[in-house]
């Protein structure tokens, strides 16, 4: 099967492990992995801000960059997210539109690729470690992948997993609003922290670059010493080392 | 005191917010019990998610045939003896209500929980006119008697204050002498409210929803004082926004249903109740003189545009129960009777952007506001269109901001022009950078370092590995990288 990674810019510039430990795990499964080079960001820090008309343009240059691709699979759920939203960018442009729709149609978060496409929930990955997983607000609320990555890390060999008191409580990236309303996205991040100290986890598992950003960004400044993770990482350690 | 409350700048209000730790602690124990109680009330209904869509679509239907169930329920009001008058602005509203109050040399008007009276500000314009204006709704009535401390919640008004600090309101207000047991703080309250009820002239209504096919309104509450309100006095004055209105009893039911489980977590609350005009002949309950005032103030504005599933909304603050922002910050940081999600969409579109400026952003975009209402308001999606309306007609945004946009459009639809930025980015960075992170950062970075440390962006990037992979042959990659 061949698939194309929407490696997210975040993964692209500062989490490059990221989109490496994706790409061999697809190629692990059995995909092969196509990267198209034209392809930049997803649009979402101009789009949330409300600037709609320089996300158009955004949205454009990615439809056209994946318009061959047969899947677009992204190791984020907010990125996905934001591929599936384009179409509502375009109601006044139904050639667009259209072409914007296809796109959201054959776009996977990666955890909601492996078990719905390729219908694998057991990637053979080993990880000891005691974890907690941070469920991010798009993927589960938006996309409404809740169940795909605790299906897959259920069975990742020595991989204790501690459920997270509060899952459903934001960490406070939001993108721009990170920045924007920096106090009270402290005050957000400090109570995800809290909790996820109380759940003793050595690792912090996630399916989004931001919120791993934001939430990692923290703890290194607290000299925490919970490491972050994204579940491609996870899901793409084979043996202890 | 109107929809704006306090008269600080919202950064000053948001830091008084994030240090006041009893308000914190007080609205997070609250959040916590008022979101298991809704989840419990909505698994017990069954399939939510079908009663939501029902209520979507009583919603819409009733919001796009408004003129009509508007016109039914005044007709259906004169029928049964009452008075109906529609005030367009604020001022219209109080007007009227003053002309009754004068006509009946009212000296005092008891009023049972009302958010549209605080948005008109009918208690001032009220007591400017020498009336005396009692609140008979507990939380509304710890606040009045605390010197008029304003709402930080549409539901419970006063959940900000924890039961000491309402044990020394009363204390030192009332000369109360007991302990912090709400028990005995209630049964005070009671005995100070019970002789108001006895000698209010008027009784002020607010109005959950207005029953379209018999011109009746309905309260719901717990405490049960909406009917002492609305049946001691021998005048009584219901005043409700235009929109809170259904066609039939049938669909009184499902938003019923909908409102007590999403607000306070229970079937039924204690009291739900119908009134339909003045006191009939041969009836015992009942005010001799009914008044039904119903409130535009912007609202027909809001009507056919894009934010029209904003009046939709039946004040469950379902949405401010889950709203982490809501959370740290308490509901008077928002500077408006109507906080959290609901009301950072609202008060812009009531009260205009100038003063308000600022509500859109104060979201995190998390959605659990959207995900909690019953009656699947977007309203994480109306605060984007909100910031779209501020970039693009009301052009508020900062210069730095806007220029950035514009660069990161460049950039992000340029393959070229995001190449080469991303190739020197490390360079750019490294000033700043220290073993991989940046911990003092530059520009939009700043407020980001000032809490957090900030990854460095990689000398190879993600595409540069894969470029090298595929050259380095052997491999599964099949890119067409250049």
């Amino acid at each position: 099967m061949k698939v194309s990674l929407f490696v997210t810019c975040l993964a692209d510039l500062f989490y490059p492990e990221v989109g490496k430990d994706t790409v061999e795990l697809l190629e692990g499964l059995g995909c092969e992995v196509d990267f198209p080079a034209a392809q930049t960001c997803c649009g979402q820090p101009a789009f949330n801000s409300g600037y709609h008309k320089e996300s158009k343009e955004v949205a454009k240059h990615m439809v056209e960059t994946f318009e061959g691709a047969d899947y677009v699979v992204v190791p984020s759920g907010s990125c996905a997210t934001m591929l599936k939203e384009y179409a509502k960018l375009f109601v006044d442009d139904p050639a667009w539109q259209e072409r914007a729709r296809a796109l959201g149609e054959k776009t996977y978060e990666l955890t909601q690729f492996i078990v719905h496409v390729l219908e694998k929930e057991d990637v053979g990955a080993v990880f000891h470690a005691r974890a907690t997983y941070h469920t991010s607000c798009h993927m589960t609320r938006l996309l409404g992948a809740r169940e795909e990555p605790l299906k897959l890390l259920n069975q990742v060999e020595g991989l204790q997993l501690t459920p997270l008191s509060h899952c459903y409580d934001c960490c406070g990236f939001g993108g721009t609003f990170s920045v924007k309303m920096d106090s009270i996205s402290r005050e957000m991040v400090d109570a995800k922290v809290n909790h996820i100290e109380e759940t003793d986890a050595e690792v912090l598992i996630g399916a989004d670059a931001g919120c791993l950003m934001n939430i990692g960004g923290r703890l290194k400044r607290q000299g925490k010493p919970v490491k972050v993770m994204h579940i491609a990482q996870v899901l793409n350690h084979k043996q202890e080392g | 005191m109107g929809i704006r409350i306090g008269d600080k700048a919202f950064d000053r209000r948001v830091e008084k917010g994030l240090q006041d730790s009893f308000m914190r602690g007080a609205v997070t124990g609250a959040q916590d019990r008022l979101r298991t109680g809704r989840l419990n009330a909505a698994k017990e209904l069954g399939d939510w998610e079908k009663w939501r869509t029902l209520g979507k679509e009583i919603r819409q239907h009733t919001l796009e045939n408004l003129d009509f169930y508007l016109q039914q329920l005044s007709e259906k009001v004169a029928n049964r003896g009452g008075y109906v008058f529609f005030a367009e602005t604020a001022a219209e509203a109080n007007q009227y209500i003053r002309q009754v109050v004068q006509e009946k040399q009212a000296k005092k008007v008891i009023k049972s929980k009302s958010m549209v009276t605080e948005e008109i500000g009918m208690n001032e314009m009220l007591e400017d006119d020498g009336c005396q204006v009692i609140e008979s709704d507990l939380g509304e009535y710890i606040l009045q008697v605390d010197d008029q401390d304003p709402p930080s919640h549409i539901v419970a008004p006063a959940l900000h204050k924890n039961k000491s600090q309402i044990r020394d309101v009363f204390r030192e207000k009332k000369g109360y002498q007991k302990s912090e047991r709400p028990e005995e703080i209630t049964r005070f309250a009671r005995e100070q409210l019970r002789r108001e009820f006895l000698s209010a002239d008027i009784g002020v209504t607010g109005c959950n929803f207005a029953v379209a096919e018999s011109g009746s309104i309905s309260l719901v509450t717990n405490e049960g004082n909406a009917r002492l309100v609305s049946s001691l006095p021998k005048t009584q004055i219901a005043v409700m926004g235009m929109e809170r209105i259904v066609p039939t009893w049938e669909e009184l039911d499902v938003m019923v249903s909908l409102l007590c489980r999403s607000a306070v977590g229970q079937k039924l609350t204690s009291y739900v109740t119908g009134l339909t005009g003045p006191k009939g002949e041969g009836e015992v309950d009942g005010p001799d003189e009914f008044h039904l005032v119903i409130v535009d103030n912007g609202r027909s504005n809001i009507l056919g545009t894009e934010f029209e599933e904003a009046l939709h909304c039946i004040r469950c603050a379902a949405c401010i129960n889950v709203c982490p922002v809501y959370s740290h910050i308490g509901g008077h940081a928002y500077g408006s009777i109507y906080p959290g999600p609901i009301g950072a969409v609202l008060t812009p579109l009531l009260d205009g952007y100038e003063n308000n400026k600022e509500l859109p952003y104060a979201s995190s975009l998390c959605a659990a506001c959207t995900e909690a209402c019953p009656v699947k308001i977007p309203l994480h999606e109306l605060l984007i269109k909100h910031r779209q309306k501020i970039v693009e007609e009301e052009k508020r945004t900062e210069a730095l901001e806007r220029i950035a946009m514009k660069g990161f459009e460049a950039a992000a639809s340029n393959p070229s022009l995001y190449k080469v930025g991303s190739k020197v980015a490390p360079l750019a960075m490294s000033p700043f950078t220290k073993e991989g992170y940046v911990t003092e950062g530059p520009g939009p970075l700043k407020a980001w370092t000032r809490s957090r440390d900030f990854p460095a962006p990689e000398k190879e990037r993600f595409r540069d590995w894969y470029r090298k992979r595929k050259k380095g042959g052997g491999e599964h990659g099949q890119g067409h990288d250049s």
